[in-house]
């Protein structure tokens, strides 16, 4: 396989609702972002794109990809959709991955977009709860924070995390937000505004949730060659791990922990895994991804983590799921400190803050998820970290983490049904 | 060639459009289908919760047991057979909604439950009826409870405490 390098990436500001221009028009906007910081870049080079949305009721356009490849200006080479629900972007930046490692292409763009305002949020929720299975759960009430409450209520149970713990990240990553100027909801809060925000379906309040956005991603990858030829600092793509799990979270089995390189058996000798408090499909897109990258111990290996965070519960899930800490310590990891930023004042008392940060641009929760887009938009903040950049993109460079060597981005869909891992390194 | 007819005009309502903005033009579209939808292979559990029945699937090559019907085994590949959920279960995990899909809003607040049975390996989703939720908690006991008139949707079954106040005296 050839080696596979992140050369530039752009996006636009993601907002509930932008309608001064449809899903062309904002990934144009997003593409000519990227181009200009690759001034050598002649579109001319490009060999392809992959583009990426998830639902075609929100747009009521089929082939809306084949559109935007048009939009672009890159008729009459070769191009693709790729889609599978909240993994859409990290699936779209690992096909793309795809082209240049075989050799197939050069130079190719990884493009993606939502434009969820097109409907009411209560209509767009039921969208959303579309890629549930239609028989058996959509019909309950067709509600992904629903399906969200019932695995953190276990995962409480089981391991007793708190709603308190949810909160803080929360206010972690609004609090992040507040230094990136593409967010959609900055916000200094407090655990108790978050508690106390109304609530959606216990234990999740509206704070705990992210939110419906308008919003595009482009990413340009390359192979050696050119990587070299057109970019200053060039992002090696590491490693690339995918994931999956059935679609009814009723049908996943009650087993045996799938052990990370760091793992051992005997800790988790009573517990039932995944049932519906983890995520299998996370733990195996991070276990593929880790071994391609030869990392050992992500929690040290790693300098930052943009994952998805679609509700607080499922970065807790998420932390252990990509081996940050065991099983059940998500909530502790948490309230440490660990995934916070060591150089902003958050209102909270955290011993471990800096130890590894997550989700360092706001993430979901507060950059905004216009689902097509969102694990796009993850790579390129992952690129302007690794490539040191933060303050020249951010025009603020609080978020930039000192000497970024190695991060990884990380992107779910449905109950935990796709999950995307990819671990990107800083090549010079 | 002949001169244009200036009489030819399309036919024309007064219905017009629906205008949300006008810079940008932001119009109303309408949109609605019916499917002729087929619950295919796993019919008999629907028409089960017509019979007050609840059925679950199981591989007698593995004997692994399924609370949701799958035509085929997931572990080996073999058919499996219908059997019927035992009479009660337990609250797996649970929540309240208090928002919806839009087509459900009005339905709000109710709760979801995931229920556990004995001597089955998976879980099944359903509402849980008759309780606040203040009064649910894990491992709690429940019991099926079927729609009288049947819409052939999984919501012809929901789930009430095993044994609410009174209710067994009767
Ligand atoms: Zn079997």
């Amino acid at each position: 396989m050839k080696k596979v390098y992140l050369i530039s990436g752009g996006v636009t500001k993601f907002a509930k609702a932008n309608t001064a221009m449809d899903f062309r028009a904002m990934v144009r906007d997003a593409y000519d972002f990227a181009l200009a910081a690759v001034p050598s870049l002649d579109p001319a080079m490009i060999d392809g794109s992959v583009i990426s949305y998830f639902s075609d009721h929100f747009s009521r356009q089929l082939m809306a990809g084949a559109m935007v490849h048009d939009f672009l200006g890159l008729c009459p080479k070769p191009s693709r959709r790729v889609e599978g629900g909240g993994a859409t972007g990290g699936l779209c930046i690992q096909s793309a991955y795809e082209d240049i490692a075989s050799g197939r292409m050069k130079l190719v763009v990884a493009a993606g977009f939502e434009t969820m305002s097109r409907v009411n949020t209560w209509k767009g929720n039921e969208f959303i709860a579309l890629a549930s299975d239609t028989n058996f759960d959509f019909p309950l009430g067709g509600f992904y924070t629903g399906y969200y409450a019932m695995m953190v209520a276990r995962h409480m149970h089981e391991f007793g995390t708190t709603p308190e713990q949810m909160a803080m990240v929360a206010v972690k990553n609004h609090g992040n937000a507040l230094h990136n100027p593409f967010a959609q909801h900055p916000a200094k809060l407090t655990v108790e505004d978050v508690r106390n925000s109304e609530m959606v379906a216990w234990p999740l309040t509206r704070l705990d949730c992210c939110t419906m956005s308008d919003g595009a991603a482009v990413a340009i990858l390359a192979d050696e060659e050119t990587a070299q030829k057109l970019c200053d600092r060039p992002v090696l793509v590491k490693g690339v791990g995918t994931g999956t799990d059935c679609m009814r979270m009723a049908d996943r089995p009650h087993g045996e922990v799938i052990l990370l390189p760091h793992g051992k058996k005997e800790d988790y000798e009573n517990l039932k895994y995944p049932g519906v408090h983890s995520f299998r499909a996370g733990r195996m897109a991070a276990k593929l991804a880790y071994e391609q990258a030869g990392i050992a111990d992500p929690l040290e290996e790693l300098d930052f983590v943009e994952l998805h965070d679609a509700y607080t519960s499922s970065e807790i899930q998420t932390y252990e799921d990509l081996g940050l800490c065991r099983y059940g310590e998500g909530g502790d990891f948490v309230e440490r400190g660990a995934p916070f930023m060591e150089g902003i004042d958050y209102g909270l008392n955290i011993p471990e803050k800096g130890k590894l940060p997550v989700n360092p641009s706001g993430g979901l929760l507060a950059s905004g998820h216009p689902v097509g887009a969102t694990g796009i938009m993850q790579a390129v903040f992952a690129l302007w970290q690794l490539q040191g950049r933060i303050g020249k993109f951010f025009g603020d460079d609080t978020l930039q983490i000192k000497n970024a060597k190695r991060g990884l981005i990380h992107s779910h869909a449905g109950t935990g049904t796709y999950v995307a891992v990819t671990v990107l390194e800083a090549a010079r | 060639m002949k001169k244009p007819n200036k009489k030819i005009r399309l036919p024309e309502t007064e219905e017009g459009g629906t205008l949300f903005n006008l810079d940008p033009l932001i119009v109303k579209q309408h949109y609605e289908i019916d499917y002729l939808h087929s619950y295919a292979q796993d019919s008999p559990f629907f028409a089960g919760l017509a019979k007050g029945v609840l059925l679950g699937s199981e591989c007698r090559n593995c004997n692994y047991r399924y609370a949701t019907p799958r035509k085929t085994c997931m572990y080996c590949g073999h058919e499996t057979e219908w059997f019927e959920l035992p009479a009660t279960g337990r609250v797996h995990t649970w929540t309240t909604c208090y928002y919806a899909g839009e087509v459900f809003l009005k339905e709000t607040p109710f709760n979801l439950v995931l229920v556990e049975f004995d001597g089955v390996d998976t879980l099944f989703l359903s509402r849980l009826v008759g309780v606040e939720t203040g009064e649910i908690s894990i491992g709690m006991e429940i019991r099926p409870r079927f729609l009288r008139n049947s819409r052939f949707k999984a919501t012809d079954v929901y789930f009430v405490p095993a044994a609410p106040d009174g209710e067994e005296k009767k």
